[in-house]
């Protein structure tokens, strides 16, 4: 068996690093694999499929005690063992993490395996995929890919490819998302005939900063931190006067939402999160990085003033559909963690369920990834495909300055439509002319010109092809919030402001055609969880 | 909004020329970072201005660069303090000056690739590498998780922060001298291992640090690897942990470092003030007193360090002579303070640490708020001595 990891960056660049508070097991011996799921359950506002939450609730022990054994520094208790912390959405303490580093470290420590393993696993550390290659038989055999460093192009055949290349967070501007998360590998299924499923449903977390829309990690209300309005007053009494600032992120984004609208934020169109409340020697200890953040990006020291925040988008709950083996509809294509939808996260992710996600099926597709490599025999692959990316790369480069507009200008114009129109509060009008502006966009994409006519780290080129991928995320997003009559988790539209089981407890799935996305349903997976009320 | 220049370092391999230097005017809050100035020049002037870049909020570690000479990220530095910086760069030569370009260059100690994009995996990886960066455990892993000590898991987590940016080995002085010196990333990350209780193979790790010749007692104490670090990582602080530990397992070093250091404090901890006279005899015959009977490689050493004293008496730069002269050197009349602050840190030895002291810095800040700066009582002096 050989293995191969391609990444358009240096793998300990990925932006897993970014999940500052943690991953969610039910490891105690008070705990249980149902309450965690019953929590993503209620959390995700009965739009999850219930069997694949079952497995990633039930695996998910195993899997942080196989972290801890490849060095994970999880922090410990008194006695020596593993520790846990509270978080939003969930009836106990099940949140295992590194101070507030806990993505950083997990996958620093997964690469330090891949540098120990590096005889049987190959490293591609800055190769760009811009296509899937696909058989005659319409099954995945491939990805053509740009070396970034050099410029050249290889088609890497395969017998199993799984895409893991995050969200789609520079599609809304400002964002807690990388650079990097342009939705590539959404698209790319997407282009070769999967289908994507709940692409309406984007999470805005309650407390990035205003402007560059920095994370500040749910962990610090987790450590028992306020959320106050201009007025002072702790808002989310009216809102979930039983869980508080730690009620879901949907209902805290939408709580924020609702007082800065009101007239009752900075204004700098913020509402205050005071850290002030916990102690100072745990605010070191376990929040170290946003104390950081705060100075560094903010200018405020968090541990002696409330700093201002607002929802900002943060994460794709949707993505390319797969089952609980991370098999997409088309044989070979596997897909996890933010770019795929499996779905367990459904309407609303929980906190802290993102690495559990990403590493529970990860696993899965990798396994499953494997059976089929060893099953059958590598197919013919044309370099049809290949061909075709160079053709597209050769067009894009020998555009002439001035032909068009410059990429950077729409990507701008992309972020703000999205932010502005499909973000916590949305109604048909809104979408429609978003959808509209994406959708001219994309012709505008079409004779967009670039400064770069190099071979080596043409990022100019990378980023007008990131902008093809971030278009297609758009428009899915827009049409499957426009088709969804109704509000259900991060998806709250002001012109159907209830959520409505009877039509609407179903997946949207959404398959390329020449005339954009078209729209079919999927049944939602309910094993022994019936939707309830939603109240915090 | 303000208007800044930024002057980039530039290379562009296909050209065929040589590095050249380029400006770009950007309009920016000061609050923002050079990063988000390069990324106007970018966006605005020239797509093929070259950087590495991601999460812009200093956790992914693509944007190591130098500004104004100094190793760091171009996220992490507000470009209103770069601009401060510069102004008083450029005043130092020639006069005041409101707008001095802001100075951004590749990081330093690597090869260029193309502008601001270095080869970090012929330097930076390959010395990562080079200290079986990966956990060896004991046997089979428990059923459970180990057990281990909380603080054990916090003490490494200082090294684990590291995001792999670059910024220490771009500044490292000892290696622009050695290149071949495993660095400060890479020997932070070997006492992430180290320093960890589940991993067995401590002893051969100090050994194979400590037998390098380019390893652990390679660094220079410079402290620019600490000044450059973006997370507070202190990879000097980590060599130096890994020298005491290899001290403690017994591993000679060539430079003495351990025993000058346990030197300073027997002396001072028996006279209550420093007797030079006694350094060199304590720090490479520890413990023989006024007996003389060193082993040889003590003499040697002490042999050997006879014309730097010379010069230094020759140049006037040791001037009391007679108290060269063992046991001439007086003891502090009054030591009751000098036991009290030995007494506290025996009672409260423990090893300073970003996660669990907070701030480095705002533990003094406070102290002087508290007007605690002076006081003998060995509480306060304790938070003292950690600012």
């Amino acid at each position: 068996m050989s293995v191969g990891i391609i990444s358009k960056v240096h793998p300990v660049r990925s932006h897993s690093n970014a999940a500052q508070g943690g991953i969610n097991a039910a490891l105690n011996p008070g705990d249980s694999w149902e309450s965690h799921a019953f929590d993503t359950i209620k959390g995700s506002d009965y739009l999850s499929d219930q069997d694949a939450v079952e497995i990633m609730t039930r695996e998910a022990p195993e899997e942080i005690l196989h972290l801890e054994h490849l060095g994970v520094t999880f922090h410990r208790n008194e006695e020596g063992k593993l520790g846990t912390r509270a978080f939003g959405g969930a009836s106990a303490a099940r949140t295992y993490y590194v101070a507030d580093i806990t993505g950083q470290a997990i996958m620093h420590v997964l690469y330090e395996q891949l540098m120990k393993y590096s005889e049987q696993i190959a490293r591609y550390e800055e190769w760009f995929c811009s296509s899937l290659a696909i058989d005659e038989n319409g099954e995945c055999c491939g990805v053509v890919t740009r070396n970034v460093a050099d410029g050249s192009m290889e088609l890497f055949q395969a017998k199993s490819v799984i895409l893991c290349t995050g969200g789609n967070g520079q599609v809304w501007q400002p964002t807690t998302n990388a650079l990097i998360c342009t939705g590539d590998g959404i698209a790319m299924a997407y282009r070769v005939g999967a289908k994507l499923m709940d692409m309406e449903m984007i999470q805005y977390h309650p407390t990035t900063l205003a402007g560059k829309g920095f994370l500040i990690t749910e962990g610090a209300r987790g450590e028992g931190a306020h959320l106050l309005n201009a007025k002072g007053e702790r808002f989310m009494e009216k809102y979930a006067p039983n869980k508080m600032e730690l009620a879901s992120r949907d209902v805290v984004s939408r709580a924020e939402q609702t007082e800065i609208n009101e007239g009752r934020g900075f204004p700098d169109g913020t509402v205050a999160l005071d850290i002030t409340v916990v102690p100072k020697k745990r605010v070191h200890e376990a929040l170290r990085e946003i104390v950081l953040v705060g100075r560094d990006f903010a200018g405020v020291d968090i541990t002696r003033e409330p700093i201002h925040i607002k929802p900002g988008n943060h994460y794709t709950m949707g993505g390319v559909k797969t089952d609980v083996d991370g098999r997409t509809d088309i044989p070979g294509l596997y897909s996890a963690g933010e770019t795929a939808c499996v779905s367990v996260h459904g309407g609303n992710r929980l906190g802290a369920n993102s690495l559990l996600d990403t590493l529970i099926f990860g696993k899965r597709s990798g396994r499953d990834a494997a059976a089929r490599a060893k099953r059958i025999d590598y197919a013919r692959t044309s370099k049809k495909v290949l061909e075709d990316e160079e053709a597209m790369i050769a067009d894009v480069v020998s555009r002439e300055k001035g032909s068009g507009r410059r990429i950077s200008e729409i990507k701008r114009e992309l972020g703000e439509t999205m932010d502005g129109k499909v973000a916590v509060f949305r109604d048909e009008a809104g979408i429609t002319e978003a959808l509209e502006i994406v959708k001219r966009l994309k012709e505008e994409a079409k004779t967009a010109y670039i400064d770069d006519h190099g071979s080596v780290f043409n990022q100019d080129l990378l980023g007008a092809i990131e902008l093809g991928y971030m278009l297609d995320n758009a428009e899915c997003t827009c049409v499957a919030a426009l088709e969804r009559k109704e509000s259900r988790g991060a998806q709250y539209r002001t012109d159907f402001p209830e959520r409505n089981d009877e039509e609407w407890l179903k997946h949207i799935d959404l398959e390329q055609t020449d005339d954009g996305p078209a729209i079919s349903y999927s049944e939602v997976t309910i094993t022994q969880w019936e939707p309830q009320e939603r109240t915090y | 909004m303000a208007e800044y220049t930024i002057k980039v370092r530039r290379f562009q391999p296909e050209s065929g020329q040589g590095p050249y230097w380029e400006e770009f005017n950007v309009d920016l809050e000061p609050s923002l970072a050079v990063l988000d100035g390069l990324l106007q020049a970018k966006d605005r002037d020239d797509g093929s201005l070259a950087v590495r870049c991601s999460c812009r909020a200093a956790i992914c570690g693509s944007c190591g660069m130098k500004i104004n000479g100094q190793s760091g990220l171009g996220c992490k530095t507000q470009i209103g303090e770069a601009q401060e910086l510069a102004n008083k760069k450029a005043s130092a030569v020639g006069g005041q000056v409101d707008n001095a370009p802001i100075v951004i260059e590749p990081m330093g100690n690597m090869p260029v690739i193309k502008d601001l994009i270095t080869d970090m995996e012929s330097t930076h990886w390959t010395k990562i590498r080079r200290v079986t960066p990966w956990l060896l455990p004991h046997g089979e892993p428990p059923e459970r998780e180990y057990i281990v000590e909380p603080e054990s898991m916090i003490d490494i987590t200082q090294s684990m922060a590291c995001i792999q940016c670059g910024a220490c080995v771009s500044s490292c002085l000892s290696m622009e001298a050695d290149p071949e010196f495993i660095g400060p990333a890479a020997l932070a990350k070997a006492y992430r291992f180290v320093g960890d209780p589940r991993d067995a193979e401590t002893h051969e790790r100090l050994h194979d640090l400590a037998d390098d010749p380019h390893g652990i007692y390679d660094c220079t104490h410079c402290f620019s690897c600490i000044d450059a670090c973006p997370k507070g990582v202190a990879p000097m602080d980590q060599i130096m942990r890994l020298r005491r530990k290899a001290g403690e397992e017994g591993i000679e070093d060539p430079n003495s470092g351990h025993d000058h250091e346990l030197a300073f404090v027997k002396i001072i901890e028996k006279k209550g003030t420093l007797d030079e006279s006694l350094l060199l005899q304590e720090s490479f015959a520890p413990g023989v007193k006024g007996k003389l009977k060193p082993s040889k490689r003590a003499i040697r050493e002490m042999l050997g360090s006879l014309p730097t004293a010379i010069r230094g008496i020759k140049t006037g730069k040791m001037r009391s002579l007679h108290k060269l002269i063992p046991g001439v050197h007086p003891k502090l009349p009054d030591q009751d303070d000098v036991k009290a602050i030995y007494a506290h840190a025996e009672e409260h030895s423990e090893e300073f640490n970003l996660y669990i002291k907070g701030e480095e810095g705002e533990l003094a800040e406070e102290n002087v708020e508290k007007g605690i700066e002076r006081s003998t009582d060995p509480d306060t002096a304790q938070e003292v001595k950690n600012g």
